[in-house]
C-alpha cells in the first residue's frame, strides 16, 4: 500500500476541488474569494509536493502502479507553479471578458490534477485516466468564452481531435496489453523483447496519440486554432502546462516499457522532431496573429524538446527537461506581455498591432526583444542554452543529421522572431496602449525577463536540480 | 595587481556604463550627459586596456592575464586570456569606440541614448571575442554581437535599413550555427572545449576536416570573403556613421582573428590541405571586389567593397603560413581597422552636410574645405598602401609572404593593389578634385573641432605605425612564431 503522504498533493488538490465547487455552489459572488483560494491551493501542493517527494528517488505505489521519483516530482513542482502564474496573471483579462466565474480556477485545478495523475503514472490505465481528466478540464477551458464563435470553435475541434487522438492511444494500449498480458509499465518492459509487427503497430499509435498532446507534427492540426480561438489566458495555460505533463509520460513510455524497442521508436522520434522544427519555422512565417505563430513557434519548440528525446541517454533527457523549464519562462513572459497590449477593454493579437511599440513603451518593448531574442536562441540569453543542451546530448549520440537541421531550422524561424521586433522597432507608431497594468502580469514580466536575460550568470543551478533525473 | 580580474574588468565595464545610461532619462536636454557618461566609459576602458599593452610581456607566447572560473560545471570554463595576437585587437577595439561616440553628433537624430547604449554593448561583446579562450565562450560573444548590430543598422539605419539588418543578421547567423555544431563536436571528440588545453592535446586528424569546414562557413560570412561577401555593401551603406565603422574597424576583425586563432591553432592539417581553396576565394575576392568597387557610384559602398578586397589580402596572408603573412594579414587587420573607420567617417562628414552618398554630388570640395581634403588623402593613401602609411606594411609583408609560398598567387594579389590604387585615386579625384559644378557645395564647412579631432586621432597612428611599425610587430612577433612551430610540429607528428 505505501506512504500515503507520497499521494499527498493529489489528495489535497482533489479534496480542495470538491470543496471549492460546493462552496461556490452555496454561496454567492465568490469567484474572487474562490480564485484566491485556488492560488492558495496551488502553492500549499508545490509546498506539499517538495516537502514529501523532492528528495525521494524511487518508489512505487498501488501495486506498481503509481511511481514517485525525481523526475515525477521536480516535473509536478513545475506544473503546480505554471498553473500558479498562469491563474495568477489571467484576473484582469478575465474580468474584462466577465469571465472570472468559479468554474475557470476549478477547472484549472482539476486539469491540473490530471496531469499530477499523468506525471506519476506507472500504469497504462492510470495514465489513460489522468489523461482524460486533464483533457476533460481543457475542452471546457477552451470554449470558455462561449460568447465568442471562434472559443467554441476552438473547444469543439480540440474535443474532436483529441477524443480521436485518445481513440488511437487506447487502441495502441490494447494492442500493447495484449501482447504483454499486463498495463504496467516495469512487467510491459520486460515483457515486450519480441519484433512482431502489431506490437509495432501498438507503439505507434501510443505514439501518434501521445504526439497528438504536445502538438508534434504532423498532428499539430488543431494547435493554431484551437491557440488562436481560446482566450489568451487559456491559451498560455495551453502552451505552458500540459505540455509539461505529456512531455513526462512521453519520456516515461520510451524509456521504460519501449526501452527494449528502442530501434522501432527512435526513427519516429527523429521524424516526429526534425518535421516538428522544419514545419513550426516555416509556417510561423506567413502568421498575422501573434497566438497563431506562438501555435507554430511552440510546435518548433517542441521538436527541439523531442530531438533531445530522440537520443536515447539521461542527457538527452535531462535536456529535453531544461529544453521545457526554460520555455516555459520565455512563454510566460511572452504571454504576460500579449496580455499588456490592452486599449480601453480591448485586448489587441496581431503582429501589426506591435507596430513601433518601441515609442511609446520602451520597456515592454525591451522586455519583447529580449523574450524574441531568446526564442530565437541567440546567446547570451536563456534560450540559447537551452537549445545548447540539446544539441550537446544529440551530438553525443554523433546524430549529426538531426543536429544540422535543428540548428538551420533556428536560422528559418530566428527570421520570424526577427519579423516581430522589426516591426516593434523599426516601423510606424501607433496608438498607445492603457498602462494601467495589474500588479502580477508586471511583476511576472519582469522576473521572467531578468530571468531570461540574466540566466547566463548561473547556469549551473538548473542542470544541478535536473540532473539527478535518470530513467536508463 | 596581478590578480585584479582586468580582462572581466574590459568586458564588464561598457556594460555597466550602458546600465547606467539605460537608467538615466533620454530627454533630449540630456544628450549631452549621455553622451559624456559613454565617452566616459569607454576612454576608462582605452587607458585599461593602454595599460594591458604595457604590463604585458612580449617576450612570451604563453597567455597571459588568464582568469579561469568554473561556469558550467564539468563542462565549460570561463576562460580568458591574451596573447601577442589577441592584445592588439582588444586595443583597437578600444580605441575605435571612444572614437565613434564622439562622431554621433549629428548622424543619430533620434533615441541617441540607445545608440549609444547599443554601442557599448558591442564593445563588451567585441572585447569577450577577443579574449575567450574557450570556444563556447567566444561563441557566446561572437553571437551576441548580432543582437546590438541588428539594431544599430534596424533602428539609425537608411531607407533600406531592415533589408539590410535581415540580411547581415541571417546570414551571420547560418554560418554561425555550423561552428555551434563544431564546437560541441570538439567537446565529445577532445573532451573540452578550452583552447589552451586543446592546443595540447590537438584535435583527431579524422575529424579535422570537417571542423574546420564548419568554423570557415562562419569565419567566410563574416570575413566576408566571396561569394558570401554581399551582406557588407547593404549592411555599411544602411548603417548609420558610427555603425560602419564598427562593423567595418572590428566586427571584420573577428573573423580574421578567428581563422589565426582558431582553424591555424586548432586544425593545422586541416589547413593546410583547404590552403588552395582560401587562396582561390582570396584571390577572386581581391581582384573581383576591386573591379566592383571600380564601379561604384556610391561612396560607402566603394568603400565597403575595399573592404572585401582588403580582407581578401588578410585571409591570403593568414594562410601562407609565414611569418611574414600572418605578420603581415595581423598589421594589415590593424591598419584597415584605422584606415577603414577613418575612410567611413571622412564619408560620414559630407554626408552630414550634403546627405547625399554618391560620388556624382561633389567634386572640388578642395577649393572649399581644405582640412578635410588633406585628411581624405591621407586615408586614401593609407588604403591603397603606399610606403610610409600602415597600410602599406600589412600590403608588404603578405605579398613577400606569399612569395614564399605559392609565386602565381602573389603575382595575382599583386595585381590587387594596383587595382586598389586605380578605384581609391579615382575616388579621391572625383571628389576632392575637378571643378566645383554642385552649386550647394560652395556653402559646404569644413571639418569642425570634434571632427578634426576625430579625424586625427585616426591619422596618427596610421602615420606613425607606418613609419614605425616596430611596436606593433613586436607585439605579435613571439605569439605567431609560436603559432607557426606548433603547426609544423603537428603537421610534422601527423
Amino acid at each position: 500500500m505505501g506512504n500515503l503522504n507520497l499521494i499527498l498533493p493529489e489528495i489535497f488538490i482533489s479534496l480542495s476541488i470538491m470543496f471549492l465547487l460546493i462552496f461556490g455552489v452555496f454561496k454567492k459572488d465568490c469567484s474572487k474569494l474562490i480564485f484566491n483560494l485556488s492560488l492558495f491551493i496551488l502553492l500549499i501542493a508545490t509546498i506539499i509536493t517538495f516537502n514529501e517527494t523532492f528528495s525521494i528517488s524511487r518508489i512505487t505505489m498501488f501495486n506498481e502502479s503509481v511511481i514517485i521519483d525525481y523526475m515525477s516530482s521536480f516535473m509536478k513542482i513545475i506544473t503546480l507553479i505554471g498553473g500558479f502564474l498562469v491563474l495568477i496573471i489571467s484576473t484582469s483579462y478575465l474580468k474584462t471578458f466577465k469571465l472570472l466565474n468559479i468554474e475557470y480556477p476549478i477547472l484549472i485545478l482539476s486539469s491540473i490534477l490530471g496531469m499530477m495523475i499523468m506525471i506519476s503514472s506507472n500504469d497504462l490505465i492510470v495514465f489513460y485516466m489522468g489523461l482524460e481528466l486533464q483533457s476533460l478540464g481543457l475542452y471546457v477551458l477552451a470554449t470558455y468564452n462561449r460568447d465568442q464563435l471562434k472559443s467554441s470553435e476552438a473547444g469543439l475541434k480540440y474535443f474532436v481531435l483529441s477524443a480521436l487522438s485518445s481513440g488511437l492511444l487506447l487502441y495502441g494500449c490494447s494492442l500493447i496489453y495484449g501482447f504483454s498480458g499486463s498495463t504496467n509499465f516495469n512487467v510491459i518492459a520486460n515483457q515486450l523483447n519480441s519484433n512482431e509487427y502489431a506490437l509495432t503497430f501498438g507503439i505507434v499509435f501510443i505514439l501518434v496519440g501521445l504526439a497528438f498532446k504536445i502538438s508534434a507534427v504532423p498532428f499539430h492540426m488543431w494547435a493554431p486554432d484551437v491557440y488562436e480561438g481560446s482566450p489568451t489566458t487559456v491559451t498560455l495555460f495551453f502552451t505552458m502546462v500540459p505540455k509539461i505533463a505529456a512531455l513526462t509520460v512521453f519520456i516515461r513510455f520510451l524509456y521504460v516499457p519501449f526501452l527494449n524497442l528502442l530501434d522501432q521508436w527512435q526513427m519516429i522520434i527523429i521524424f516526429l522532431s526534425i518535421a516538428s522544427m522544419l514545419f513550426g519555422a516555416i509556417a510561423a512565417i506567413g502568421q498575422t496573429n501573434l497566438k497563431r505563430l506562438i501555435a507554430y513557434s511552440s510546435i518548433g519548440h517542441i521538436g527541439y524538446t523531442l530531438a533531445g528525446l530522440a537520443t536515447a541517454s539521461n542527457e538527452g533527457i535531462q535536456s529535453s527537461i531544461i529544453y521545457i523549464s526554460i520555455y516555459i519562462v520565455m512563454n510566460l513572459a511572452l504571454f504576460s506581455c500579449l496580455l499588456m497590449l490592452r486599449r480601453k477593454d480591448q485586448y489587441f493579437e496581431d503582429i501589426d498591432d506591435l507596430s513601433g511599440l518601441s515609442r511609446n513603451h520602451p520597456l515592454l518593448s525591451l522586455c519583447l526583444l529580449v523574450i524574441l531574442f531568446s526564442l530565437a536562441g541567440i546567446p547570451p540569453l536563456a534560450g540559447f542554452f537551452a537549445k545548447f543542451y540539446i544539441f550537446k546530448s544529440v551530438l553525443e549520440q554523433s546524430m549529426f543529421f538531426l543536429a544540422i537541421v535543428g540548428l538551420l531550422s533556428t536560422v528559418v524561424a530566428a527570421f520570424y522572431y526577427l519579423r516581430i521586433i522589426k516591426i516593434i522597432y523599426f516601423d510606424k507608431e501607433k496608438e498607445k496602449y492603457d498602462n494601467d497594468h495589474s500588479l502580477s502580469l508586471k511583476l511576472s514580466l519582469t522576473v521572467s525577463t531578468i530571468l531570461i536575460l540574466l540566466y547566463f550568470i548561473f547556469p549551473s543551478q538548473l542542470i544541478e536540480v535536473v540532473s539527478r533525473i535518470s530513467i536508463i | 595587481m596581478m590578480n585584479f580580474p582586468i580582462l572581466t574588468s574590459l568586458i564588464l565595464l561598457p556594460t555597466i556604463g550602458a546600465l547606467f545610461l539605460f537608467f538615466t532619462s533620454d530627454k533630449a536636454g540630456n544628450n549631452l550627459t549621455i553622451k559624456y557618461v559613454a565617452l566616459f566609459t569607454s576612454i576608462v576602458n582605452f587607458l585599461i586596456s593602454i595599460y594591458l599593452w604595457i604590463s604585458f610581456d612580449q617576450s612570451t607566447s604563453s597567455f597571459q592575464f588568464i582568469e579561469d572560473r568554473i561556469w558550467i560545471k564539468g563542462f565549460i570554463n570561463y576562460k580568458v586570456g591574451v596573447d601577442g595576437i589577441s592584445i592588439l585587437f582588444i586595443i583597437l577595439t578600444t580605441f575605435i569606440t571612444p572614437l565613434c561616440i564622439i562622431s554621433v553628433n549629428n548622424s543619430v537624430k533620434n533615441r541617441l541614448r540607445d545608440f549609444l547604449i547599443a554601442i557599448l554593448i558591442m564593445e563588451s561583446f567585441m572585447i569577450g571575442v577577443f579574449c575567450a579562450l574557450d570556444l563556447v565562450v567566444f561563441y557566446l560573444f561572437f553571437e551576441a554581437g548580432l543582437i546590438p548590430m541588428f539594431l544599430i543598422i534596424g533602428i539609425w539605419g537608411g531607407t533600406r535599413r531592415v533589408y539590410s539588418a535581415f540580411k547581415f543578421f541571417l546570414y551571420t547567423l547560418l554560418g554561425s550555427v555550423l561552428m555551434l555544431v563544431a564546437i560541441i563536436s570538439i567537446y565529445w571528440i577532445s573532451g573540452t572545449t578550452d583552447v589552451i588545453q586543446l592546443y595540447e592535446i590537438g584535435i583527431d586528424v579524422k575529424y579535422q576536416n570537417l571542423l574546420w569546414l564548419a568554423f570557415f562557413s562562419s569565419f567566410a560570412v563574416k570575413t566576408p570573403m566571396w561569394p558570401v561577401h554581399t551582406w557588407l555593401p547593404d549592411a555599411h551603406v544602411e548603417a548609420p556613421t558610427a555603425g560602419s565603422v564598427l562593423l567595418a574597424a572590428i566586427l571584420l576583425k573577428m573573423a580574421g582573428y578567428g581563422f589565426i586563432r582558431f582553424s591555424l591553432g586548432l586544425f593545422p592539417v586541416a589547413s593546410e590541405i583547404f590552403t588552395p581553396l582560401i587562396y582561390v576565394l582570396s584571390v577572386i575576392a581581391i581582384i573581383f571586389t576591386s573591379l566592383i568597387a571600380l564601379m561604384q557610384e556610391d561612396m560607402k559602398k566603394l568603400i565597403a567593397y575595399s573592404s572585401v578586397a582588403h580582407m581578401g589580402f588578410v585571409t591570403l596572408g593568414i594562410f601562407t603560413l609565414q611569418q611574414q603573412g600572418i605578420e603581415g594579414s595581423i598589421v594589415q587587420m590593424i591598419s584597415h581597422g584605422l584606415v577603414s573607420a577613418a575612410l567611413f567617417l571622412t564619408v560620414g562628414v559630407v554626408y552630414d552636410r550634403m546627405h547625399s552618398r554618391l560620388i556624382s554630388t561633389y567634386g572640388g570640395l578642395v577649393s572649399v574645405i581644405p582640412k578635410y581634403s588633406i585628411l581624405f588623402m591621407i586615408f586614401a593613401l593609407a588604403s591603397l598602401g603606399l610606403p610610409g602609411t600602415s597600410g602599406f606594411i600589412g600590403e608588404f609583408l603578405i605579398l613577400m609572404g606569399a612569395f614564399k609560398d605559392n609565386f602565381l598567387v602573389a603575382v595575382i594579389a599583386s595585381l590587387g593593389v594596383i587595382l586598389g590604387a586605380a578605384y581609391m585615386l579615382w575616388l579621391y579625384k572625383r571628389v576632392v578634385f575637378g571643378k566645383l559644378i554642385n552649386e550647394d557645395l560652395k556653402k559646404i564647412l569644413d571639418l569642425n573641432r570634434s571632427e578634426f579631432f576625430i579625424l586625427s586621432c585616426l591619422a596618427v597612428p596610421i602615420l606613425f605605425f607606418g613609419f614605425y611599425p616596430d611596436p606593433l610587430i613586436k607585439t605579435i612577433e613571439v605569439s605567431v612564431t609560436d603559432l607557426i612551430n606548433m603547426n609544423k610540429i603537428n603537421l610534422v607528428s601527423k
